[in-house]
């Protein structure tokens, strides 16, 4: 997308077209330029900052399908006063965009190999383009691997899509909730314990997590006992940001701006970091 | 017998068990099936077996008044379902369902017990064994409690 | 006969008022210290009666106070609570505007031009400063449009240290007390006899210009020159404090979980002092306001610490709850990440954080302290 050409901190007017209630407290916008016509291509994992007129702006990562720019689909929870502010607004009302911003997930490295994608909670958002990304190339992947963990049954994000992954692209999906709820007749237990058993070869695999970062420190211990290498595995993280560009500060985790050198890392980079408390 | 015995040392969780000591569970094994829908264990029941699990998908739960049965664990393949029979009062703790068609061996509890009192060696391998999963059992529950996809996680 | 350097030039004291006047002839705004609240920081000055000759300061971890000197010297002191990063990398910026408009809104660039600065008095760790504020905000993958405006309206006059402070330690940080490049002219001062004088080093294009607008200095001579290095030598040798830069790195990453943070958490008071002097220190967060009618919204920025629970601030709570390690984080940043986001260190040695720390915490000692517990493992 482009406005990263002129003044970066600037934001595009974008106008909402569809707002689509995803959970009890996750929501989708797709959004469209207000004005000219424009760029709005972006890579797996890259994230934009969303501004609510009036109220402050936050980083989202880009939800929607990287092969297709019809428009900019963003997911996200409603957890913050922007978030709140968001969720009010309705079909044609405008936010302001600066993006794409962030190092993507290695959907190219991943070709020729197989996928294991986990994705705990809301980390579905940034990990389906990455889905997208392999179905619209799905010959160029070999076994790929869903696993996804959520809260409650109902707080699984686009059910639909998930059992289209499995039937229609060949996409090995599981998911599994903590706590059941109701009639859930599927998976009970934490996604990490998923790996062990998940089908895909070790030797020959790139793994790529988002969720909360106790999920993901779990996470790249099962996947190292299954015998993938730490340069096999890329995690997405997440802090304060303000800026997007690596000048405010805010989202420094040890040496890297996670907002220009992530969100996604390849662990070996930050393993060291991944148990230093507070880092 | 000998099929019994073929199973038990594939299966996971007795990895790398010496044969005479696979000799020892086979004589107190047996295999089963359980029907999709089944239920294999009921809370508060003699736990007089436990099974290790060879195909299919079996659901822990627990029964809540006016919630009914709360799955709060999915046990597949490779899994070992019950441990109950290791300690006094031998009771189960939970309920256990065949979610799908369900092959394994069921092992009776007061049959393994004696024999690892008679062999301490024995006994303590199969302890480790039972400890390891009680473990990991654990962690997964600790990271259930943690609710780390809550929004204030 | 003795050739001379035709960019090192002399410029009597009693002349330097017509060496302001250059610069404002050639439509610079001069900036430098003067003598406020009892403290010598940077503002606009128009003579040399603006500058706090006659004073000097005196410091030491937490300890800060100006005196009386009987010194005819303009330049008599050294670095204040203040740094030239409030000129360039503003402490308030609007970014933006947006204004509503038939059920939309349209964003509104702040594009006013900024005038010519003069920085007078900049002392060589703080030219280092510049340099790298310059290196985050205009030689990094992004451009910070403010600061690139002001940058290149900005005309630096680097006045060399002629004594050194006591929390000072430029020398360990490689950036002074003499600054070598990175200025448009460069000053020493010097008293020599009866002779009261600046040797002048010229270090730009732009510098030409303005010494064309003044009648032209003599040529300095082999001896001002030896006076120079004399002092730089002198300045070297008094310096207040130290800190050995060898491995440091590695100093802090093997030191995350020493409990020399907690020890230093103790002590320090959350205050964010230490960054709002430093100047090097470049974080920002920004502030959304509109009007009362909600017609209009502004984006500011301003400058931000890493010493606040809020920088962390992601949903759920703060990535760095504890003091002692936001503390960490502040001060790995400054002598270690630092080095692998900009090929060098965060840190130049001008002491600001450890003279106006309200519980003097010295960094100098505190990376000592490091260094034994290290030791003694």
């Amino acid at each position: 997308m482009s406005n990263l050409n002129g003044n970066p901190m600037l934001p595009q007017s974008f106008r909402i077209e569809r707002i689509k209630n995803e959970t009890d407290d996750t929501f989708t916008v797709e959004l469209q330029p207000s004005k000219n016509v424009m760029d709005l291509s972006f890579h797996a994992g890259q994230f934009n900052m969303l501004y609510i007129y009036g109220v402050g702006e936050i980083p989202i990562s880009i939800s929607g399908d990287p092969c297709s720019q019809d428009s900019l689909v963003h997911t996200t929870r409603v957890v913050g006063t922007v978030t709140k502010a968001m969720r009010k607004l309705r079909v044609g009302d405008l936010v302001g965009v600066r993006g794409p911003f962030g190092n993507p997930w290695p959907v190219e490295e991943a070709k020729g190999k197989d996928v294991v994608l986990i994705a705990g909670g809301i980390g579905l958002a940034p990990i389906r383009p990455v889905v997208n990304y392999i179905i619209a190339n799905r010959h160029a992947f070999k076994n790929v691997v869903m696993l996804y963990g959520t809260r409650t049954p109902k707080d699984i994000l686009y059910p639909r899509e998930i059992k289209l992954w499995e039937k229609k692209h060949r996409i090995h999906t599981f998911v599994t909730v903590d706590r059941a709820i109701g009639n859930w007749d599927g998976n009970v237990g934490v996604v990490t314990k998923l790996v062990a058993r998940a089908p895909f070869d070790p030797q020959n695999a790139l793994a790529m997590a988002c969720g909360p970062e106790v999920m993901m420190r779990f996470t790249v211990r099962e996947l190292q006992k299954r015998g993938i290498v730490d340069e096999n595995i890329y995690v997405s993280t997440e802090r304060n940001m303000k800026c997007g560009i690596g000048h405010c500060g805010h989202c420094q985790f040890g040496s890297e701006f996670v907002c220009k050198d992530g969100p996604v890392f390849r662990y070996d980079k930050i393993a060291h970091l991944f148990d230093v408390w507070e880092v | 017998m000998e099929t019994l015995e073929r199973f038990l040392a594939e299966h996971k969780f007795l990895e790398n068990m010496k044969p005479e000591f696979i000799e020892q569970i086979v004589g107190c094994a047996s295999n089963v099936h359980f029907p999709a829908g089944e239920v294999i264990c009921r809370e508060g029941r003699d736990a007089d077996k436990f099974y290790f699990i060879r195909e299919g998908k079996v659901a822990l739960d627990i029964h809540m008044p006016q919630k009914g049965s709360i799955s709060i664990m999915t046990l597949e393949k490779d899994s070992v379902l019950g441990w109950s029979w290791l300690f006094p009062p031998y009771r189960w703790q939970f309920n256990a369902r065949a979610k799908t068609d369900i092959h394994a061996i069921a092992v009776e509890g007061a049959c393994l017990r004696a024999k690892c009192f008679n062999d301490h060696e024995f006994g303590y391998d199969i302890l480790q064994r039972f400890s390891q999963i009680l473990a990991e059992r654990l962690q997964s529950t600790r990271l259930q409690l943690m609710d780390v996809y809550s929004a204030n996680g | 006969m003795e050739t001379k350097n035709q960019k090192q030039r002399i410029l009597p004291a009693g002349e330097f008022n017509v060496f302001l006047k250059a610069l404002h002839e050639a439509g610079y705004e001069t900036i430098g210290p003067t003598l406020q609240d009892r403290a010598i920081v940077y503002d606009k000055i128009s003579s040399t009666s603006d500058l706090p000759v006659g004073w000097s300061d005196e410091q030491s971890a937490g300890f800060y106070r100006v005196y009386r000197t009987e010194s005819p010297l303009l330049f008599d002191y050294n670095v204040g609570p203040h740094s030239w990063k409030k000129y360039l990398h503003l402490p308030n910026l609007l970014l933006w505007k947006a204004k509503t408009n038939g059920g939309g809104f349209s964003f509104i660039e702040d594009d006013k031009s900024v005038g010519k600065q003069a920085f007078l008095g900049v002392r060589a760790c703080e030219v280092a400063a510049i340099r790298k504020q310059d290196k985050i905000f205009l030689e990094s993958e992004f451009i910070d449009s403010a600061y690139k405006k002001r940058r290149e309206n900005t005309f630096i006059i680097a006045v060399n240290c002629t004594k050194a402070g006591a929390n000072c330690f430029c020398t360990s940080m490689n950036t002074g007390p003499y600054a070598h490049s990175g200025f448009d002219l460069a000053l020493t001062e010097i008293i020599d006899g009866n002779r009261h004088f600046f040797f002048v080093e010229i270090g730009s294009a732009t510098a030409e210009i303005v010494m064309n607008k003044m009648p032209e200095l003599e040529l300095a001579s082999r001896h001002d020159s030896t006076l120079v290095q004399n002092n730089m030598r002198e300045v070297s040798y008094a310096m207040g404090k130290s800190i050995e830069t060898t491995d440091i790195q590695r100093l802090f990453y093997d030191n995350y979980d020493s409990n020399i943070w907690e020890e230093i958490a103790n002590r320090c008071m959350n205050c964010a002092n230490c960054t709002m002097v430093c100047p090097t220190c470049f974080c920002t967060t920004v502030e959304d306001v509109t009007n009362l009618t909600g017609t209009e919204a502004e984006r500011w920025r301003r400058w931000d610490s890493c010493f606040t629970m809020d920088f962390s601030y992601i949903h759920g709570g703060s990535v760095r709850p504890s003091g002692s390690n936001r503390f960490r984080h502040w001060i790995t940043h400054k002598f270690a990440t630092w080095h692998d986001q900009f090929d060098e260190s965060g840190c130049v040695g001008c002491g600001r954080c450890i003279t106006w720390c309200p519980v003097g915490i010295d960094v100098t000692k505190e990376i000592k302290s490091l260094q034994k517990s290290k030791a003694t493992v």
